[in-house]
């Protein structure tokens, strides 16, 4: 039974520390789980999944307004990477949010095109983070029915 | 106002995002105060028990709902800004005293001494931290002191820290911002904890040498 938990939080360290070498996430997101304890144990999970949705939400709204390439609202575009950047920088998504830092300079000089380049890596790169983040907590959950803790891990 | 227990601090915090009212109201639970959020500067207000009068120059003091020790506020905010809230909040004579503490993802030296001169406490760089939370309990004990009487509250504020003593945070010359960014290392949120250890104890320019990394 001991040696089954220990597996698994070896896999999930090892797992999380190659998150953060590969840059999928910054020094945030330990910040993040360090708010989680037993009486706030989803704290993560619920935090990650608003994000998704804002992700969802904010891309939707640019892409509409980034459609017509005669009727570019750049304001809204710039809104919505404003805020994408707020959250992907409050959740430690490192990736998303440095194309975020691409995306507002093509909003700044009002580029269409590397707006809508930019748009496309962001979903792709949310939506890469939200796959990672979903086997990450699978991990976890099999820890937990395993009957052990959630490692603390130490980023270096 | 006898039934409140005298360690739980009572944080009002204004933000328009909801994932970041969920992060502060987390860290601040962590950090053992009491929390009320809302999601814009109006309703801050409405909470306070603050409305406004005929004379839109001044602000009534209605019944005060609940006895707040700190305000924590996003500055961009649609409508009312963290810094519109914080000039109200301090010209209003039943509210002036409550420290307010204001949060911005853009690091702009203008925008801060702004805030910090019209009586804003601190100024936190987001994403926020425990680190950062940490630091308010000074600010939220004077309050509670003076609400506890003027006897007591003399002879603290004697021992307490100055006012004037405050810990600026993140001033950092724009261009070293940006510089730190463009570089994205995974450990620039590391490096920039190093520079406000930095800068907090010695104002002269910040050296990048000695940058341990800490988690």
């Amino acid at each position: 039974m001991n040696t089954v938990v220990a597996k698994l939080q070896r896999q999930f360290q090892d797992y999380l520390v190659s998150l953060y070498q590969q840059g999928f996430l910054d020094n945030q997101f330990t910040e993040l789980r360090k708010l989680q304890d037993e009486g706030t144990p989803d704290f993560v999970a619920e935090v990650v999944s608003l994000f998704f949705d804002d992700c969802s939400k904010l891309i939707n709204s640019m892409s509409r307004s980034l459609e017509r390439p005669e009727n570019v609202d750049f304001k809204q575009v710039d809104s919505g990477v404003h805020q994408l950047k707020g959250s992907s920088s409050s959740v430690g998504a490192r990736r998303v949010k440095n194309v975020c830092i691409s995306f507002k300079e093509c909003c700044d000089v009002q580029n269409r095109e590397g707006c809508l380049r930019c748009l496309q890596q962001v979903d792709y790169e949310y939506k890469m983070l939200k796959t990672k983040l979903q086997d990450l907590f699978n991990l976890e959950k099999q820890i937990v029915q395993a009957g052990g803790a959630i490692p603390q891990v130490n980023i270096n | 106002m006898g039934m409140v227990r005298e360690s739980q601090f009572h944080v009002l915090a204004v933000d328009d995002s909801q994932l970041d009212r969920k992060m502060i109201e987390r860290l601040l639970q962590k950090s053992s105060c009491q929390v009320t959020t809302v999601d814009s500067g109006s309703k801050a207000l409405e909470f306070l028990g603050l409305r406004e009068s005929n004379d839109p120059n001044s602000l009534e003091t209605h019944q005060q709902e609940v006895e707040i020790n700190l305000i924590i506020t996003d500055y961009c905010m649609p409508g009312m800004t963290g810094y519109d809230l914080l000039k109200k909040v301090k010209e209003s004579a039943a509210f002036r005293s409550i420290p307010v503490v204001i949060m911005s993802s853009e690091n702009v030296p203008a925008r801060i001494s702004r805030c910090l001169e019209e009586g804003a406490e601190e100024f936190f760089l987001k994403p926020v931290k425990l680190a950062d939370v940490t630091k308010l309990k000074p600010h939220m004990m004077k309050t509670k002191l003076k609400k506890e009487g003027e006897k007591v509250a003399e002879e603290e504020n004697a021992t307490s820290k100055p006012e004037e003593s405050l810990v600026v945070e993140m001033i950092l010359p724009l261009n070293q911002e940006l510089e730190l960014e463009q570089q994205e290392p995974m450990l620039s949120s590391n490096k920039r904890k190093a520079m406000e250890e930095v800068i907090s104890a010695d104002r002269s320019r910040p050296k990048y040498n000695d940058i341990t990394t800490s988690v």
